[in-house]
């Protein structure tokens, strides 16, 4: 299976970054953005046969290493 | 203790500033430390304090600290702390303590987005800790901050906590000691250069105290820390 894990910066956590390419974006004239907030991706291949224990499988990855949950929040999808 | 304070560093692919922890060790305890890479399962026995120097662990990949958190050694280093174990996290090892869960909160990103590199002054604020008895409550001191995610934050129970126990452990300031506003280099909450666990074993601080031993680098602030540590 292959699934994709978005990592984003839970609301209200500043995020210097994004502010940085909203800046640069209003700067390269591209109107009517009105915020950005900068997130990860990763695209993950798994072994798991069904979507249950792929399911766990990314949350375990998720809680131990790929987020950090005092700031970020994690979203899982599969393709 | 009867015997000379025996220090370990440990060296994690990307840290830089371990020969400068060593310095300072040295010159407070009349010992080298023992280097140990972050792959060991244990420390070296009869080890009093752990220091995780500063650098770019795993290139920051992820997030800072976050690959380094979870070495083998850092399971040495959990037991070391939960018996009582002195803990020292310096910069990137400030991070590391943090990712590793030994530490509240989270060091994000530069409130202004810029690496900083000078000279900052810092609040000590109570010399009750091993870390802090060669200073006074309430004293100035000047060190170097060199960081890009020196930016601490917690959620506002956590702040609170910390704060109801005494737990921070140096604030910025400037250079008459005030804190709050341009003092703050880098918009940490609370000013908050440097945080303690619960036990006070452990320290976590993003100024480098190893780099101000020596008057030909421009001052001795940080030298009253390695040497309250070798008198523990």
């Amino acid at each position: 299976m292959k699934a994709r894990v978005v990592v984003t910066l839970k609301s209200g956590v500043l995020d210097p970054q994004g502010k940085a390419i909203e800046g640069a974006l209003k700067s390269l004239g591209v109107e009517g953005v009105s915020s950005v907030r900068q997130g990860k991706v990763f695209d993950i291949e798994l072994e798991a046969a069904d979507g249950e224990a792929a399911t766990q499988t990314l949350r375990d990855a998720c809680e131990k290493l790929l987020a950090n949950m005092i700031v970020e929040n994690y979203a899982i999808s599969y393709e | 203790m009867s015997r000379p304070l025996r220090a370990a560093v440990v060296l994690f692919p990307g840290s830089n500033r371990e020969g400068d922890a060593a310095r300072a060790l040295r010159q407070a305890t009349g010992e080298a430390p023992a280097i140990v890479w972050h792959d060991e399962h244990a420390l070296p026995a009869g080890t009093d304090l752990v220091v995780l120097p500063g650098g770019f662990s795993y290139g920051d990949y992820l997030r800072c600290g976050a690959i380094a958190g979870r070495a083998h050694i850092m399971d040495a280093v959990r037991t070391h702390a939960a018996h009582g174990g002195l803990v020292l996290g310096i910069c990137n090892g400030f991070q590391i303590l943090c990712e590793a869960g030994l530490l509240p909160g989270v060091l994000m990103r530069n409130s202004e987005r810029r690496f900083i590199c000078k000279m900052q002054h810092l609040r000590v604020e109570s010399n009750a800790t091993p870390f802090t008895r060669r200073y006074q409550s309430g004293q100035i001191i000047k060190v170097a901050i060199a960081h890009g995610e020196g930016n601490y934050m917690a959620d506002s129970e956590t702040i609170a906590e910390i704060e109801r126990d005494g737990r921070v452990a140096f604030r910025y300031c400037d250079a008459q000691g005030h804190v709050g506003g341009p003092g703050n280099p880098n918009g940490s909450m609370n000013d908050i250069a440097g945080v303690y666990s619960a036990g006070f074993n452990v320290l976590g601080l993003m100024p480098h105290p190893e780099n101000l031993i020596d008057p030909l680098v421009g001052g001795v602030d940080g030298r009253p820390m390695f040497e309250g540590l070798a008198a523990a």
